[in-house]
């Protein structure tokens, strides 16, 4: 096929701003897609990908403007066509996948009518064939139990099935474009791997070509073929996948891959200096410069053009940077930090928290625990049972597993928010009661939660100072001028600077946010910090910068961590040991050297399989469906309904035993460790970062 | 969904019984009774006790509240102290007529602000929005009595069209009250539009900027069936509650509306019987209006719970 099925050509889109300026969005992107081409569109949250992705249905955000370039699909002008003409290309030649299906999907329709009206529509189809259609599109989506299923509300269904739900959708008019915008984001490991797979699938068996909007090169490795970079509305790199991970030739490129955790690699992810600009920020020159190692004069100066490398390939490699030769030749060394040698602190100090035989349960209280009683309900079984561990001083204690498996309901009993229904926590000497209000006052500042999502624990109407000013106050017996001088050094060890005590959190980034919130747990010089995925909402490149910063602040003040993750990646950047929790029980704990190699509990191994780490072509194992759970089994192993490696009934009828496998590593199975050790591959092997680059490309 | 329904038909009785006993206790308890107010200036003690006797005010409260209660379960509300007439006998046409008025008012405003609302939402900061929107503003912010008294100038006393006030008794028939009613129905419906139309306005925005809109545009399907298909049940359904809440209050008798235009309605018998200390009277009306509040908040949340699946699936 000659034509081109895209053709971006000069592309500039934005918006008026209140004060009447036009403030560019996309900034001169031109790219072409051929035919059945998967490209992968990456860069940080706030650089233009969504809204470039939107222009290739002809379709801006109310208030956005095409200023110059145009879009053009097989000839057919985008931007040129009526509303009438655009419909007829909207759905059924060019789809999109939306982030997040669960609000993407209209809650009052059943998710076969929303699939069938596009069939209708675009195909035609009526009747029984339309019906089967739309069933036929479920199942290929790789959905349980259609027929009972295409019946339902959206409400109804879990995360994973709707985006399968929304993928159907996107299929349904054929389309020969499909714009996927962060498909998986917010959906666990597992389901990812299942979700990433089936797109690699269709794409092999439809020949549909894609366009893969996401922050995450993992995800991005597995689907696409080739790669475009994007910083501050431009595209700044551009080829073939494999060409791009191995030799980065923006700064830009090779900043994020090495912000980016691997599972193969146990030190800390290099953090990338600043923040892209916010739209309207225009700078004369290159707009990586304030962030960029290679920077010179020509920099500031010139504005580099995308060009071609002399990197020679089938998909020819682009970079918009005057020095990429340079950064080509210094290769990937230095990507990442020096190995940070990984001592077991815990065996040199004393146990700070000791949590013992801890049930906590949600079940109903009161009046409704009582009529459920009188109905003869089955008490559930508890949402975490039987968990104990102990947090030494200055170590890092990372809780490992999926949505509801538990996690923040523990951080909650710990700090009190949640009372257990039985068990023991014990605290430096001394027990701990189970509600926040009946501890002893000395003891509130010693434990301290850092959460996930700044925008929600930090008050929007308070500046930086008062936040800061208020655990001083509250912990401390410090005048006006020592909490303002003490809010200050906290403001430096964050590294932020002191300005930022007269910002509110809406003046703030994403970042910046989580230092000031981090800045605020130390206030109360904790020993112990509760950290609630406190990176999963941020950049890659944010989230290495605030690793670091616990890091450090570890090393200083020797605090510990319950570092609460989704992420096997991050975990092992950050975490000394690490427990992983099924169903609000342990199945694995052990330092961390030992989790991530065999042998592992078969949901490790599972977790581990899954997870995508950012090497291209790599496909993830599926070990296990993945179902979502409603209440823990009462008995047996808790992760009896999903194993690969179920035994028997077994599983299903006895806990079981904590198995030794080295010093401190337990794991909670019934295979014996040499038949696990046996079985099991090590699933991250050091060749990835051979064959990938890290460390081993000195041109 | 029965469940649901008796369910909640039980906790509407408590809440109304909860209601029965504060209407009591508030008119009981709260200085001066029927016989100081009866005799005024001119009472004298054995007076006040002849009549306290007479109408056993000086029984304990309990024992009145019991004999109340009972007697109100049974659709007897006692005599009223100033007419010396059943109370039902004479909340039965007023009541008739708040009715006619209120549904009258709410038949023109729901469909009315609806329309209105979803318009000024569709084309939000454009001329149509413009002006429906500052004609709600200006709606809502000129108070009842200023715009029934507007009418009155323009439409009675300029125009001669419709009577200023109602000066036949409560039980008129129908066909008299007619004409009557148009005036106090317009100035309702302006006051109650301009506060629908407003919610309405919001809740389109809103659905029309969400994601599942532009998702249902992205897929191609033409905008006439974006917005009947998939915008307006997001539109209604949230708006069905304060729809509610407003029939009941129109429905119940406004106090200005019915003074303005001295229309024989359950808010001008109350304003009456305040006057009066008719306490039996007030405490029907009260009670009475309590009950159209309870049972028109029920019927919307069951409204919306058949309608709206996220609701049916949690409330079962």
């Amino acid at each position: 096929m000659s034509q081109k099925l895209l053709q971006v050509e000069g592309l500039t889109t934005g918006y008026r701003s209140r004060a009447g300026h036009i403030v560019q969005v996309i900034r001169n992107v031109s790219l072409e897609m051929q035919r059945g081409e998967t490209l992968g569109l990456v860069g940080e949250s706030g650089c233009g990908k969504t809204t470039f992705g939107m222009t290739l249905l002809g379709h801006l955000r109310p208030g956005g403007q095409v200023i110059a370039g145009s879009v053009r699909f097989e000839g057919l002008d985008l931007f040129g066509l009526g509303p009438d003409e655009l419909a007829t290309i909207r759905g059924q030649r060019v789809a999109v996948i939306p982030q997040s299906a669960s609000s993407a999907l209209t809650p009052t329709m059943r998710v076969a009518d929303q699939i069938a009206e596009v069939l209708a529509l675009h195909l035609g189809l009526a009747g029984s064939e339309l019906q089967e259609r739309t069933l036929e599109l479920l199942s290929q989506a790789r959905l349980p139990q259609v027929d009972e299923l295409a019946r339902r509300f959206p409400h109804e269904l879990s995360g994973g099935q709707l985006q399968r739900v929304a993928i159907a959708m996107g299929l349904a008019g054929r389309p020969e474009l499909l714009v996927l915008d962060e498909p998986t984001t917010g959906l666990d490991v597992t389901t990812q791997a299942h979700i990433l797979d089936l797109l690699r699938e269709i794409q092999v068996s439809t020949g549909t070509a894609m366009l893969y909007i996401s922050h995450d090169m993992g995800a991005i490795a597995r689907v696409c073929d080739r790669l475009a970079v994007m910083y501050s509305g431009e595209i700044v790199e551009d080829g073939a996948i494999e060409d791009v991970f191995a030799h980065p030739a923006h700064p830009y490129t090779r900043g994020l891959l090495g912000s980016v955790p691997r599972l193969s690699y146990s030190g800390l992810p290099r953090a990338m200096a600043g923040r892209p600009p916010a739209p309207g920020e225009d700078a004369v020159g290159c707009a990586f410069v304030p962030r960029c190692a290679f920077a010179d004069e020509t920099c500031k100066t010139i504005d580099p053009a995308l060009e071609p490398t002399d990197r020679v390939g089938k998909i020819p490699h682009l970079a918009q940077c005057h020095h990429w030769r340079r950064v080509l030749a210094s290769g990937a060394a230095g990507w990442m930090q020096d190995l940070k040698a990984r001592t077991n602190k815990a065996a040199e100090q004393e146990p700070l928290l000791e949590l013992a035989e801890v049930d906590i349960t949600y079940a109903k209280r009161g009046l409704a625990a009582f009529l459920a009683r009188w109905r003869g309900e089955p008490e559930p079984p508890p949402t975490v049972s039987g968990f104990s561990i102990t947090i030494h001083r200055g170590e890092t204690l990372a809780l490992v597993g999926e949505s509801g498996s538990g996690k923040s309901t523990i951080a909650r009993a710990i700090a009190g928010l949640l009372p257990p229904r039985s068990g023991r926590i014990r605290f430096g000497k001394q027990d701990l009661a189970a509600e926040v209000e009946s501890r002893p006052a000395e003891i509130h500042h010693k434990i301290q939660i850092i959460f996930q999502n700044p925008d929600a624990s930090l008050n929007p109407r308070h500046t930086v100072k008062q936040l800061l000013d208020a655990p001083l106050r509250l912990y401390f017996d410090m005048d006006r001028k020592g909490r303002l001088a003490r809010s200050g050094t906290l403001i430096e060890e964050v590294r932020l600077t002191p300005r930022y005590l007269e910002r509110h959190p809406g003046q703030m980034s994403g970042g910046e946010k989580q230092r000031v919130a981090v800045a605020r747990a130390f206030a109360a010089e904790p020993d112990l910090v509760l950290c609630d995925e406190v990176t999963s909402a941020l950049d890659v490149s944010v989230q290495a910068a605030v690793l670091e910063l616990l890091a450090g602040l570890q090393a200083d003040r020797g605090v510990a961590y319950l570092f609460i993750s989704h992420d096997l990646a991050v975990v092992r950047a950050i975490a000394d040991r690490v427990a992983v929790l099924y169903q609000g029980r342990i199945c694995e704990l052990g330092p961390v050297a030992d989790i991530y190699s065999p042998p592992y509990h078969p949901y490790t191994e599972t977790l581990l399989a899954a997870a995508p780490e950012p090497v291209p072509g790599a496909r993830a194992q599926l070990l296990a469906k993945d179902v979502q759970e409603a209440d823990p089994p009462a008995r047996g192993c808790c992760f009896q309904r999903r194993c690969p490696r179920r035994i028997g009934s077994i599983c299903d009828d006895e806990t079981p035993p904590g198995q030794i496998a080295a010093e401190g590593h337990v794991i909670r199975c019934h295979i014996p460790l040499a038949e696990l050790r046996e079985s099991q591959v090590d699933l991250i092997s050091p060749a990835d970062i051979e064959t990938h680059g890290v460390g081993a490309d000195a041109r | 969904m029965l469940k649901l329904i008796v369910q909640r038909l039980i906790f509407s009785v408590i809440t109304l019984t909860i209601v029965a006993i504060v209407v009591f206790a508030m008119t009981d308890l709260l200085p001066g009774d029927w016989a100081t107010a009866y005799f005024g200036k001119w009472a004298t003690e054995e007076g006040l006790a002849a009549l306290r006797d007479e109408y056993g005010l000086d029984r304990p409260a309990t024992e009145r509240f019991a004999e109340w209660f009972s007697g109100a379960l049974r659709g007897d509300f006692g005599m009223s102290l100033s007419r010396k007439k059943p109370v039902v006998e004479l909340i039965r046409y007023r009541l008739r007529n708040s009715l006619l008025l209120g549904g009258l008012a709410s038949l023109v405003t729901i469909p009315l602000a609806t329309l209105l609302g979803i318009t000024a939402g569709l084309r939000r900061d454009r001329k149509a929005d413009a002006i429906i929107s500052t004609a709600s503003i200006v709606g809502m912010s000129t108070p009842e009595f200023v715009i029934g008294t507007l009418l009155i100038w323009a439409l009675s006393v300029g125009l001669g069209l419709f009577p200023s006030m109602t000066l036949g008794n409560p039980d008129a028939p129908i066909a008299d009250l007619l004409p009557n009613v148009v005036m106090p129905t317009a100035t309702l419906t302006i006051a109650s539009t301009a506060y629908l139309l407003r919610m309405v306005r919001t809740t389109t925005i809103n659905v029309l900027t969400s994601e599942y809109v532009e998702m249902a545009t992205l897929k191609g399907i033409p905008r006439s069936r974006v917005i009947f298909r998939h915008a307006l049940p997001n539109i209604l359904l949230p708006t069905i509650n304060i729809m509610a809440l407003m029939l009941s209050g129109l429905l119940g008798g406004t106090f200005v509306v019915e003074v303005v235009f001295n229309y024989p309605g359950l808010g001008r018998g109350l304003v009456d019987a305040v006057s009066f200390r008719d306490v039996p009277m007030i405490q029907a009306i009260a009670l009475l209006w309590a009950v159209m509040y309870v049972f028109f908040n029920l019927g919307a949340d069951l409204l919306t719970t058949f309608l709206d699946p996220r609701l049916r699936s949690l409330r079962g």
